[in-house]
Parts: C-alpha cells; sequence; structure tokens
C-alpha cells in the first residue's frame, strides 16, 4: 500500500471519532479543567473600602481549605457518606432479590410484576419527590392516616427522619431499574447450566448462591458504581421537600451547598472547589472499588 | 424445574406486597388528580372524592396562557433530540474503538470510562459558566449541548459491536469498493439496531428525567422542561394554594405516557444490555 493510502486509512477511525470527541473535550473534559482553575482563584477588591473594581488573583487551595474548614459543608459531607453507606447496599440487596424472585420458577406472571417494578423509572426523581411529599405530609397523607389510626404517630420529615424518606423516595425510583440490569444477564445466562446444576442435586437456594449469584456479578459491580455515584450527587429530593420540612437546609447535602454558593451567595470559587470536590469523592469511591471487586476476582 | 405450591404462593404473594409499594404513589397521583383543591387536603387520599379530572386537566393545560404545553414540547425536543444525536455519536465513536487498531485507542478508551465517573451535577456548574461567557446560557442550546455526549453510551457501543458486528462483513463490504462512511451508515448501524434502541431509551429517559443541568442554566420559563416548570408551580404553591392541584395535574398528566411506554418498551431495554453493559 502507497503511503498516502495508508495514512488516509488511519484517519478512518479518528473520523468516526471526531465528533463525539471533539464535544467531550469541550463539554466534559473543559469544564473540569475550568472547575479546578477557578477553585483556585481568589477574588481581590482594591482601593479604598474595595470599591475600586476586583482583580482575580491565584489563591492555592485556599477555597478548599475555607470549604473543609465550614463545618456546615463537612456536616454535609458526613450526611451524603452516611446516606451512601445505607442507600447503596439497600438498594443493591433489594434490586437483586427482585430480580431473583422474578427469575425463580416460584414466580407467577413475572412479566406483569417486572412491568409494575420498572414503572418509577418513568418518574423524573423531581415529579417522585413532589408525589411521596405529599405522602409524608400531615393532614394529606393515607399512610400518616393509616399509622395515626394505628396509634403511631411520626412524623417523618423531621430532623432524624427526612433522611430515611428520601432513601425511600430514591429507592422507590431506581430499584426497578437496577433490578432491570440484573435480569438481563441472568436472562442471558444459558439454560444447560441450571439444568447441569439440577442434575447435580441442587436445590433453588443453592442454585442462586452457587450459580446465579456468581453470574450475574459483573450487573451487581455496575448497578453498585452507578449507585455509589447517584447517591452523591444528592440534590433534587432534599431540595424539593425543602419547603416541607424545616431538618432541610441549603447546606443539606454537598450539591444543594455548592449550587447555593453558586447562585445564591455568588461566590464562584467557592462552589467550585465544593464540586471538584464531590466529583473527586465519587471518583474516589466508585473506582476503589471497581478496584477492590477487579482484586477479589483475580 | 417445578416448584412446590408453598414455594409459589409466598413467593408471589411475596411480589404482590412488593408490587403494592412501588404502586401505590403512583395510585395515589391518579386519586389526586380528579380531585378539587378542598378535597385533596379533606378527604381521603386512598379513595375517590367529587370527581373532577376534566376540569383539573382544563387548568393545567389553560394555565399562563397554556405554559404547560410548551413544557412539554420543550422536553420532548430536549429528550428525541439529544438521544438521537447522542446515540448516533455514541455508535460512530464505539465503532472505531471495536473494530479498529490504531494508536492512541486505548488512551480515548480510558478517558471516555473516567467519564462514565464523573457525577453529571459536577459538571453543570462549571458548564454554566462556560456557556454564559459565550452567550448561550439560558437557550435551548444550554440544555441540548450537554444531552449530546454519553460516555455510558460509547462504552456499551463499543462492547455490542465487538459482539454483534463480525469482521467478515465489514471486509466483504470493502472488497465490495463500499467507502468506510457507506458501511457504517448502511451495515453496521443496521446490525447494532438493538443496542441503538437502549442506548438511545436510556438517554431519552435520562435526559427526560434531568433536573440539575435544567435547572442551573435556565432562567426564562418558556425554556423550561416539565420537570422544572412543575417545581415551580410546586414552590408557589403556599402562597396560591391552586398550585397544589395543577402540579398534581401536570404530574399526573407527564407520568402516564411516560410509563406506559416504559412498560410496553421493556424488552428493548434488555435488548441492548444483554449483549452490552453488564458483559465481564
Amino acid at each position: 500500500m502507497p503511503a498516502t493510502a495508508r495514512r488516509r486509512k488511519a484517519l478512518v477511525p479518528w473520523a468516526f471519532l471526531a465528533p463525539f470527541c471533539v464535544l467531550f473535550l469541550l463539554l466534559f473534559i473543559a469544564p473540569i479543567g475550568y472547575a479546578v482553575y477557578q477553585s483556585m482563584i481568589r477574588v481581590e477588591r482594591t482601593g479604598p473600602m474595595g470599591l475600586g473594581g476586583a482583580r482575580e488573583v491565584f489563591g492555592g487551595l485556599e477555597n478548599y481549605s475555607r470549604a473543609l474548614s465550614d463545618p456546615a459543608f463537612v456536616d454535609s459531607l458526613g450526611r451524603v457518606l452516611l446516606f451512601a453507606a445505607v442507600q447503596v447496599p439497600l438498594m443493591i440487596v433489594l434490586a437483586t432479590v427482585l430480580a431473583l424472585l422474578l427469575d425463580s420458577a416460584s414466580a407467577r406472571w413475572p412479566a406483569m410484576f417486572r412491568a409494575m417494578f420498572f414503572l418509577p423509572y418513568g418518574v423524573p426523581g423531581v415529579i417522585a419527590t413532589i408525589i411521596w411529599g405529599f405522602l409524608y405530609v400531615p393532614g394529606v397523607s393515607p399512610i400518616l392516616d393509616a399509622l395515626s389510626w394505628l396509634g403511631l404517630e411520626v412524623d417523618l420529615l423531621g430532623p432524624s427522619t427526612v433522611l430515611w424518606s428520601i432513601a425511600n423516595i430514591v429507592t422507590w425510583a431506581f430499584a426497578g431499574y437496577n433490578m432491570l440490569v440484573i435480569i438481563a444477564q441472568l436472562k442471558a445466562i444459558p439454560g444447560e447450566l441450571y439444568e447441569a446444576a439440577i442434575v447435580d442435586g441442587a436445590g433453588p437456594l443453592r442454585l442462586v448462591w452457587h450459580v446465579k449469584l456468581p453470574l450475574v456479578r459483573p450487573a451487581i459491580v455496575l448497578t453498585t458504581v452507578f449507585t455509589i455515584i447517584g447517591t452523591l450527587q444528592l440534590f433534587a429530593e432534599p431540595l424539593v421537600l425543602k419547603p416541607l420540612s424545616t431538618a432541610i437546609s441549603f447546606t443539606y447535602s454537598p450539591n444543594l451547598s455548592a449550587f447555593n454558593e453558586a447562585f445564591n451567595t455568588n461566590n464562584q470559587a467557592l462552589a467550585a472547589a465544593e464540586a471538584v470536590l464531590l466529583a473527586l469523592g465519587a471518583f474516589v469511591l466508585s473506582f476503589g472499588f471497581l478496584r477492590l471487586v477487579g482484586r477479589g476476582r483475580r | 424445574m417445578r416448584a412446590s405450591l408453598r414455594s409459589r404462593i409466598l413467593v408471589t404473594a411475596l411480589l404482590g406486597v412488593l408490587a403494592l409499594y412501588f404502586l401505590l404513589p403512583v395510585y395515589w397521583l391518579l386519586v389526586a388528580s380528579t380531585k378539587s383543591t378542598g378535597d385533596l387536603f379533606g378527604s381521603s387520599g386512598l379513595w375517590f372524592a367529587d370527581f373532577r379530572l376534566a376540569e383539573n386537566l382544563v387548568n393545567v393545560f389553560t394555565y399562563d396562557d397554556g405554559i404547560y404545553l410548551r413544557w412539554v414540547a420543550n422536553s420532548v425536543l430536549y429528550a428525541f433530540v439529544g438521544a438521537t444525536v447522542s446515540t448516533l455519536l455514541s455508535a460512530a465513536a464505539g465503532y472505531a474503538l471495536a473494530k479498529f487498531a490504531f494508536r492512541g485507542r486505548e488512551t480515548v478508551f480510558n478517558l471516555v470510562l473516567g467519564g462514565v465517573l464523573v457525577p453529571a451535577t459536577a459538571l453543570a456548574l462549571p458548564l454554566y459558566l462556560m456557556l454564559s461567557n459565550v452567550g448561550l446560557a439560558n437557550s435551548y442550546w444550554a440544555v441540548l449541548l450537554p444531552s449530546l455526549v454519553n460516555p455510558f453510551g460509547v462504552y456499551l457501543l463499543r462492547i455490542y459491536t465487538e459482539a454483534a458486528v463480525p469482521d467478515d462483513l465489514l471486509e466483504a463490504g470493502r472488497i465490495d469498493g463500499a467507502g468506510e462512511a457507506r458501511i457504517f451508515f448502511s451495515v453496521v448501524l443496521r446490525v447494532l439496531t438493538p443496542g441503538l434502541v437502549t442506548v438511545f431509551l436510556f438517554q431519552f429517559v435520562g435526559i427526560w428525567n434531568n433536573y440539575f443541568l435544567p435547572l442551573v442554566m435556565l432562567s426564562d420559563p418558556a425554556l423550561y422542561p416539565i420537570t422544572l416548570g412543575l417545581t415551580s408551580w410546586q414552590s408557589f404553591a403556599d402562597r396560591q394554594p391552586e398550585l397544589y392541584q395543577l402540579t398534581i395535574g401536570g404530574a399526573f398528566v407527564s407520568v402516564v405516557p411516560l410509563m406506559i411506554v416504559t412498560a410496553v418498551l421493556q424488552r428493548f431495554w434488555r435488548a441492548g444490555l444483554t449483549e452490552g453493559s453488564v458483559k465481564g
């Protein structure tokens, strides 16, 4: 092949990649760089009483130390970590159990139940929160009516309960989606594998533990990673529930705090530092999880 | 395998209880959307009172010169255009990564994988500042452009292409003298269809359900998608109580078609996944 033809051929994959890569660089990599740059800026005011104008100077890591020495922001980090520590296992166990129940020979009408469990995925998170919000408010909620009829008075929007009321919304919205990813992998398992295990005398529980669970492991890893990233980004649920609950402030979650710094107090540099910290945390936890399960496998 | 009658009853009963949990909020929304504002707060949430669904729907569609329909149209525009373009871009990139050996391939793929792990909300704030510097904030572009990039779609379609598109097929096309673009558009895309539908649906629902990005980008209510529009009604409801009923009616109208679509298209949600994302 002549050199020019070879060079043209080498360009073919890049031609297919180019449209995606250009947008990826502009709308993914560049914003990350811009956020890091912004997070290191300090705005200095000059002239008498700072009225002479503003000047941007390099501030190093001082926005980070400011964010991390703000007790409200540190509290919000602790809150989403606690939230994730409960929400991630809860979500994954529930999604796996739903998938295995639907896949078991004992389930009647699996297609109908699957459709019902997956239904909430079609409801945007904010709309799910609006609906559940009504179900948490005394006087409107039939759930609270039923509980108080049983003699139980619970406050689902109080300081010690509202985080778990949010966990309920997130579970309701996404369990069916995660279930579907696991079912997709269960369906990909060849039937002969089951038959062989049954011939060997495996009962339904041993079948689940020794055959099905090891084989759906990649699906569980994938849904776990997405759930970790999703829970750390907690934002819409507390924002929409905020008018209903005095327990939710503008620093309830790190994302809410960054949003508040950017749009209400107009401190873009601090907002950028908080966003970078959150992204870093999500990256470290999800990547760390992938490393952990990757090592266990080898 | 035959299951004993006892375990069948037990499992099915458990599934039934779980179904009640997933259906309860939808059922409550259905009942609430038929009520007057007074009955919403004054009657049991589990059963119908004075049936006023038609009136409520008329109010939803006519309030504020019919802004709700505009929000629906915006949501459809963002989700349809965003999902279509991003699926095509992901297919082209996934195909290049799957079927060509070239220097830098693994670097590109690792960058894309890293992109999957970046929380979308962390990008939205810097993107807003960048787009407002070039005068694109508070425009259709501000929501559309970021929706075009879907690293997870590239990842899915790379693996799907590796599994579904045989090399012989591409070689046959090249021997027939077809150009690379033609092979991609008329051969590869056709073979990839189930995977494309899956990636399209995920991205469509992802954009449709998105809240943070439009919230950050948009200030003009005429550009809002449904999610942002309904929360704006909800946030004014303590001053204007009739907005409670509008929020519920609007949520009802927006939720029903999408739920039907997710239920009907379940087959496609799985089709691409079986070959794609969850492969070892």
